[in-house]
């Protein structure tokens, strides 16, 4: 089903800025209204190409965050200090502005309720981009399957989408959102600390009986670990789909 | 390589003037630092100098002493080789730039294995095609003349340093001139074929060839 629908050629569009949400100190989520966008499945990325006055160009991949909705996309884009084209897309666009973008690109780290579950959805930092596409499109349709999404983050501060986890949560029976703070957490925190590792990943995520399909993204040694500690419990590789990114991304 | 971002719109009569306009971000500058020598930077690239990993999956781990490595399909005889005996292998010390298609490349990475050339010896085969398969499942394909004359190597050094698993440890296949993905980690054989299929990535929309000079990325580039 995918496959057929990303087989056909991926060309350059013009997408326009129409939102723009401080989710936290780093990090920006920006709407974008793209023209013919053909719609995409909850994991898919696009590619955003920038291009300066000399003609230098950048391109990077982002998640898109949002279920398929008629020809929006969003994507939530971490600055890195040292980026090339984070800083820009974060800072420098505003509402009206125009970017060169193509996509959906992949079709192997996808999930659209008709999957089937449960899920687990496991996210390190701004990797819970395409798995918050995932449980949006789950709580829009309306399914039952059963979902518990775990966060990982370096402080409270850093939680993106906190308030509209917290809402999800309240009001789905069939999803539980756990997060941890790796770093440092306020004397009001009542969650958990620490990285996740086989210890706590045998309590929150789905036990392998279960038979759960286990989403993954974040940065390469968070995956890593995640990844290894959920084969060691005895979870089948072939249900834990990850995604990378290194230290560098820009 | 064109900027032009206006397409012809179709169906109107008669013939139509398409407009040429290069799209400018505005704002957007160049980021100041060290740049790549342009003729070792493919088009859309940028450095880096660290070893982002892209895996669809958990890292396999696979044990010395079960793996395998074999050459099999199209082929008068299949053959195949223990760890020992293929790190008995004459082994080639090879430096190479290497681009990933999520933007990436590295410069001057260097790497030591075995030559595909040498695992083809003698083998006799009608076959154009290739498809690489990996311990975990991953497979993908490439012409087998991509693989010939010194363009190919299994891989299972890394800097000096037995190649690391989540890089593709014990052994992977390294074949710098396409993109990174046709480098398949974990590899455990090159099965030859009459004709062509769609590996991995190739079978989700990645560009069945994948030449960064070309920017091959995805199917219709």
């Amino acid at each position: 089903m995918a496959r057929a629908a990303v087989l056909r050629r991926l060309t350059w569009a013009i997408a326009e800025v129409v939102d723009r949400t401080d989710e936290t100190a780093r990090v920006r989520s920006l709407t974008l209204e793209v023209p013919d966008w053909s719609g995409h499945l909850p994991g898919q990325h696009i590619d955003v190409r920038l291009t300066a006055e000399d003609g230098y160009r950048a391109q990077r991949s982002y998640s898109i965050a949002t279920p398929a909705d008629g020809t929006r996309v969003t994507i939530t884009v971490e600055r890195l200090d040292d980026g090339e084209v984070s800083p820009y897309l974060a800072d420098v666009l505003v509402i009206g502005d125009k970017v060169e973008l193509r996509g959906p690109i992949g079709g192997y780290f996808v999930w659209e309720p008709g999957r089937g579950g449960p899920l687990c959805l496991i996210a390190g930092g701004s990797g819970i981009a395409p798995l918050m596409a995932m449980l949006r499109s789950r709580v829009a349709a309306r399914s039952d399957v059963p979902v518990r999404m775990l966060g990982s983050w370096r402080s409270a501060d850093d939680i993106i989408y906190a308030d509209e986890l917290a809402a999800i949560a309240r009001d789905d029976d069939g999803v539980s959102i756990t997060h941890t703070l790796t770093r440092s957490a306020p004397d009001s925190w009542t969650g958990r600390r620490g990285r996740f590792d086989a210890e706590s990943l045998s309590s929150l995520a789905w036990p392998p009986a279960a038979e759960p399909l286990t989403y993954i993204c974040g940065p390469t040694g968070f995956v890593e670990a995640v990844a290894s500690a959920l084969v060691g419990l005895g979870h089948d590789p072939a249900r834990i789909l990850t995604e990378r990114f290194g230290p560098t991304g820009g | 390589m064109g900027s032009t971002i206006s397409e012809q719109p179709h169906g109107s009569a008669g013939s139509r003037e398409v407009t040429a306009m290069t799209f400018v971000s505005r704002g957007f500058k160049r980021r100041e630092g060290p740049a790549a020598p342009e003729d070792r930077l493919p088009p859309g690239q940028y450095l880096t100098r660290d070893f982002p990993v892209l895996s669809a999956g958990p890292t396999p781990r696979i044990g010395l002493d079960d793996w395998r490595f074999e050459v099999a399909g199209e082929v008068d005889q299949p053959r195949g080789w223990s760890w020992a005996e293929f790190t008995a292998l004459p082994a080639d010390d090879v430096t190479v730039d290497i681009h990933c298609v999520t933007k990436w490349s590295k410069l001057d990475t260097q790497w030591k294995g075995v030559s595909v050339d040498t695992l083809l010896e003698g083998v006799q085969t009608a076959a154009a095609h290739a498809m690489v398969h990996s311990y975990g499942g991953y497979t993908t394909n490439l012409p087998l003349e991509d693989l010939r004359d010194h363009k190919a190597w299994v891989a299972y050094q890394f800097n000096g340093e037995p190649l690391e698993p989540e890089h593709g440890g014990p052994a992977r296949l390294l074949v710098p001139h396409l993109y990174f993905w046709k480098s398949a980690k974990w590899v455990r054989a090159i099965e030859l074929r009459a004709t062509d299929a769609p590996g991995f990535w190739e079978g989700y929309g990645y560009h069945n060839y994948g030449d960064p000079w070309r920017e091959q990325r995805y199917s219709g580039d």
